[in-house]
């Protein structure tokens, strides 16, 4: 099973007939391109709610 | 794949994107706007609070679908809780339900002719002998090309796109304040003032506000400089403690909502145009330094872009030379406007919390009117006359 990120409206309706609760709505993403990371952590350093952790992947 | 060929293309419906898109299809330019979100408006980034001739200068009859709330002062609390409340003649302005008013903005460019796409991420601009000449996006899951004669970014402050095009629009931790909101209900402030808190300690560099919304709703939102943000002290920690230290407006009140997001105050970016590429709001970093509000400043931008863009397309000209028109404008006016803001904006960081204290015993609400303003001349005046000791620092910063 694999989620099309581009069409998936994270509405969270497929979270609630799954029967083996192997889906979890985890609202938008935020990605990391590992290849341009250098970790300098002014992202984290800067985050409001302290959700970036960590140096380079 | 579908391909798309007009005139403009515009990146992100907010308030910059859908009046730049209103401004160009009443000139009868055929614009595509691109959201990325899958619904205009939400989530916000945003405390709502615009004054009243930013709103007047759009053109649009107020509607109380949008308009949460009439203001009619700003109430200003020092870090020792002293008031001093700031009322212009006649009204201050409206705190939005930005929701609905963003889609209401569209609504107006839709029918003039523009036309929207949502749940559609731009992921590159298109360069066609080192000018931009339209943007590949993916729209609900699908690469789409969509060709143009001008591209505008208006995609706010995580805007990729003029980063594409190579101009640098990145933020500095010195001049980005680390923003972080809730909407709640059950607080108890009054409903027609914006009520602003300033101090080292609640809000370093920066401040805390309640903007009412109307029945006992209100967006409770705190900006702090980027470069104070650190573990235990970010934007959320701060505002937590802000919340729980004062019951007088607090007690009984939970969140409704929570939003996050930066706000630039300061202008770095060097150019906002490219050959065939323009950028405004948030993303160009057109922002009040001082209060951290765009919403203006970004509608305003929008307007100047949509008029030097349609000439530029009757010339049948998209060069930065042409489009350098935007931006020269731009200097002149809101660019201006914000150096004056800007001084002001290091002026205030200089001043600790007795500083704080003091000047909100002497200054009257119509001083304190005057120098949001940007006029520092007058700041100096006042100054000697009430504070001379802080004289000194502001001929420093305001000269």
């Amino acid at each position: 099973m694999n989620v099309d990120r581009g069409r998936c409206m994270y509405c969270g309706g497929c979270v609630g007939v799954c029967p083996h609760q192997a889906l979890e709505l985890k609202e938008v993403l935020l990605s990391v391109d590992s290849d341009k990371c250098t970790g300098c952590g002014i992202c984290a350093k800067f985050c409001p709610v302290g959700a970036i952790r960590g140096g380079v992947e | 794949m579908t391909d798309y060929d007009v005139d403009v293309a515009v990146v992100g419906a907010g308030p910059a994107g859908s009046v730049v898109a209103l401004e160009l299809a009443r000139r009868n330019v055929r614009v595509l706007v691109l959201e990325k979100r899958q619904e205009i408006g939400a989530p916000k980034r945003c405390a709502e609070g615009i004054s009243a001739p930013s709103l007047q200068q759009l053109g649009l009859e107020l509607d109380s679908r949008w308009v949460a709330q009439k203001i009619v002062a700003t109430r200003l609390y020092s870090p020792k809780m002293r008031e001093v409340t700031i009322a212009p003649k006649g009204l201050l302005g409206y705190i939005l339900e930005r929701k609905i008013f963003e889609k209401y903005l569209a609504a107006e460019a839709i029918k003039h002719g523009a036309k929207y796409l949502v749940k559609t991420t731009v992921t590159d601009v298109i360069k066609e002998d080192g000018r931009v000449a339209g943007v590949k996006a993916q729209s609900w899951g699908e690469e789409i090309t969509v060709r143009a004669k001008i591209v505008i970014a208006a995609d706010g402050v995580d805007s990729m796109t003029a980063k594409r095009a190579g101009i640098d629009t990145v933020n500095k931790l010195g001049d980005y304040h680390s923003g972080f909101q809730y909407e709640m209900a059950g607080v108890n402030a009054d409903i027609d003032k914006l009520h602003i808190f300033i101090g080292s300690t609640i809000a370093p560099k920066g401040y805390v506000w309640i903007f009412p919304k109307g029945n006992t709703m209100a967006n409770v939102g705190i900006g702090i400089l980027g470069d104070k943000s650190a573990d235990g002290a970010r934007a959320k920690d701060l505002l937590d403690r802000f919340i729980e230290g004062n019951p007088r407006f607090f007690a009984g009140a939970s969140p409704i909502e929570a939003n996050g997001g930066g706000i630039p105050v300061n202008i770095s970016v060097k150019t906002f145009v490219a050959d065939g590429f323009m950028i405004i709001g948030d993303a160009a970093q057109q922002v009040n330094p001082i209060h951290g509000g765009g919403i203006a400043l970004a509608m305003s931008a929008a307007r100047m872009a949509a008029k030097v863009a349609a000439e530029a397309l009757t010339a049948g000209d998209y060069s930065r030379e042409r489009l350098l028109a935007y931006e020269n404008e731009w200097k002149k006016t809101d660019g201006a406007e914000i150096q004056r803001i800007l001084k002001l904006r290091h002026f205030v960081e200089k001043l600790d919390d007795n500083d704080l204290d003091s000047l909100v015993d002497v200054l009257s609400g119509d001083d304190v009117l005057r120098l949001m303003d940007g006029d520092n001349k007058f700041l100096l005046k006042v100054l000697l006359t009430k504070a001379p000791k802080l004289l000194s620092l502001a001929r420093k910063f305001l000269q």
